[in-house]
């Protein structure tokens, strides 16, 4: 049977990686393809394979050309990104909460004026969806959701602060997102969740997955404060409700 | 217990080693050593392993000293003046410091980071088998944050091993790189500007990135690329047209058009080059690329072997470049010998 996607472009990275490009936007059917590949190269064991960065778009490919010539690896990478387009098994999915709003949501009213809805519309859309998680990047554990209701879309702030809070959930742009680590941050924030993505000396240390399947629920303030607690001290918090 | 104590440093100085690798895909970035070929010159010459955690020290100075016995370190990197009581230490040279002894380490000079690598190596709990400081992310051991005055090392008592040197290659010459994964983000034009310009590393620079100075580069499409991964060497270029490396503590990802990438061979090279000193970029295909890759890790792998016991601490260095003895060595003392980050 004929392939029915097109093939990946393969990019240089250097000497010790190569980016497999599936697509240049934000695309569901890129970023399922980069996921499946992903899942085969692992299935696949190819030796001097030392890591692998899936994106919304792209997978990086990090190898040991010691270990694996260039060439070779390209046509293999070629051959497994032909034909399927979701990685085999079950789908993790977790419930997330989220306290919304006042002091853990800071953004949440100018949002809702932003967009004509009310807090609480905005709160019940950006629970109704089930996102998944596109990718993982730039620091521990910040998870990059897709899936946002798009009557929820608006642009990134126009001064991102250069300091939020562990464990926020935002939206930026037609993404949501759940920041683990305290740091920078553009995006507007809706909330924040006692789950930590990332935690050191924890089993996981990492908890979401690339392809993992996300949604959220509203928890108080109260309830917030002692699902942190609890956090501490290792507890995961989030509900793991799929596989 | 013997310990080693910082009893003053520098910023930008922390523990480091070969890297963190293995959850890039959670967003763990490597860090490691800038200077990994310093870094594993610095552990050859205490026979430690050559990706071995030590202690990476700014262009600051800094001053350390041994308590609870006799510690052995070793010194490579940027040349800079180091004694220990009155005793010169040269760049590349172990050293052994008596119990309550203090080595005194000044200003780099021509570079950025030096390595002081301690017999034994440095006690720590390892996360994803490395102590590298991530300081931002709060990761590494045994401070998860650069280095103060106060800390201290549990460290192995001195074995009582000689005082070592080691000699290194000449480096020298353009940075190279292997172009894309956007370089057709980029006019031809654009690339012909980014390939023959001179560069600089600008001051603000620090291990996540390095800006550089020098002229603006334009995108064809505007800025902004949906995120994808990115390397040690990623030269991603933002709206403002200057050039950003992507250092040992990148973000695993970025949204903006890649150019290029720096070779593994000459990222150490890079990173000690200082603020000012212009340098230019040459393209290599990935061919050439891949073969100096492997005479870089050869090198790495011959370090243990050109270590030599130091005969005297007062050996005339131009007397051995005179009669050869000292091969292909570069002077630790001419600084215009070791980094030279020129234009070729």
């Amino acid at each position: 049977m004929a392939d029915p996607f097109p093939s990946p472009r393969i990019l240089p990275s250097g000497d010790s990686a190569v980016t497999v490009e599936f697509s240049r936007t934000i695309d569901e059917t890129a970023n399922r393809r980069v996921l499946a590949l992903d899942h085969a190269l692992a299935a696949a064991a190819l030796g001097g394979i030392t890591e692998t960065v899936p994106t919304y778009r792209s997978l990086l490919v990090h190898y040991d050309p010691s270990v694996i010539d260039h060439d070779a690896l390209v046509m293999r990478l070629l051959a497994l990104s032909a034909g399927t387009l979701a990685p085999d098994g079950e789908v993790r999915r977790w419930r997330v909460p989220v306290c919304y709003g006042g002091e853990h949501g800071i953004d949440l009213e100018d949002v809702a004026k932003a967009l004509a809805l009310t807090p609480d519309e905005v709160v019940a859309r950006h629970i109704a969806a089930t996102y998944r998680v596109a990718m993982i990047g730039f620091t521990p554990g910040w998870s990059y959701l897709s899936g946002l209701d798009p009557s929820l879309q608006m642009s990134r702030r126009q001064n991102p602060r250069l300091l939020t809070p562990s464990g926020i959930v935002a939206i930026g742009g037609i993404q949501t997102g759940i920041q683990c680590l305290a740091g920078p941050c553009g995006w507007h924030l809706l909330g924040r969740t006692a789950m930590r993505t990332f935690q050191l000396h924890r089993a996981p240390t990492f908890l979401l997955e690339p392809g993992d399947e996300v949604s959220f629920t509203a928890v108080d303030v109260k309830t917030f404060a002692e699902q942190e607690r609890a956090a501490e001290g290792g507890e995961l918090i989030a509900e793991r409700i799929a596989a | 217990m013997t310990t080693l104590v910082v009893s003053s440093i520098g910023p930008a100085s922390s523990v480091q080693d070969g890297g963190r690798f293995g959850a890039q895909r959670y967003g763990l970035t490597p860090s490691g050593a800038m200077d990994k070929l310093s870094l594993a010159a610095a552990n050859s010459l205490v026979g430690n392993g050559l990706m071995a955690a030590a202690i990476e020290i700014g262009p600051f100075g800094a001053t350390f000293v041994a308590k609870g016995g006799a510690v052995r370190v070793a010194l490579s990197g940027a040349p800079r003046p180091a004694d220990v009581a009155k005793r010169q230490v040269d760049i590349n040279t172990s050293v052994t410091l008596a119990e309550g002894e203090k080595l005194t380490l000044g200003f780099a000079r021509g570079g950025s980071f030096s390595y002081l690598a301690i017999e034994g190596g440095i006690a720590g709990e390892p996360m994803f088998n490395s102590l590298s400081v991530n300081a931002r992310a709060g990761l590494g051991s045994p401070y998860p944050r650069p280095l103060q005055a106060g800390d201290v090392f549990e460290v192995a008592a001195a074995s009582g091993a000689p005082d070592m040197r080691n000699e290194l290659p000449k480096p020298g010459g353009a940075i190279r790189v292997v172009m894309g994964p956007q370089d057709d983000e980029f006019s031809e034009e654009m690339k012909a500007l980014f390939l023959g310009s001179d560069w600089m590393v600008s001051a603000t620079s620090d291990r996540m990135g390095y800006r550089l100075e020098g002229p603006p580069l334009r995108h064809l499409h505007g800025h902004n690329i949906v995120s994808d991964g990115t390397v040690d060497g990623s030269i991603q270029v933002p709206g403002n047209g200057s050039p950003i490396v992507l250092m040992s503590d990148r973000g695993t990802s970025g949204g903006y058009p890649k150019i290029a990438t720096v070779i593994t061979a000459d990222f150490g090279r890079l990173a000690q080059t200082q603020a000012g000193t212009p340098f230019r970029f040459k393209a290599v295909t990935m061919a050439e690329a891949q073969a100096e890759l492997r005479r870089y890790k050869d090198l790495l792998q011959s370090l243990p072997g050109r270590v030599s016991e130091i005969v005297s601490n007062e050996f005339d260095i131009d007397a051995l470049f005179t009669a050869n003895v000292a091969g292909h060595a570069v002077s630790a003392t001419d600084v215009t010998t070791w980094l030279g980050a020129t234009p070729d």
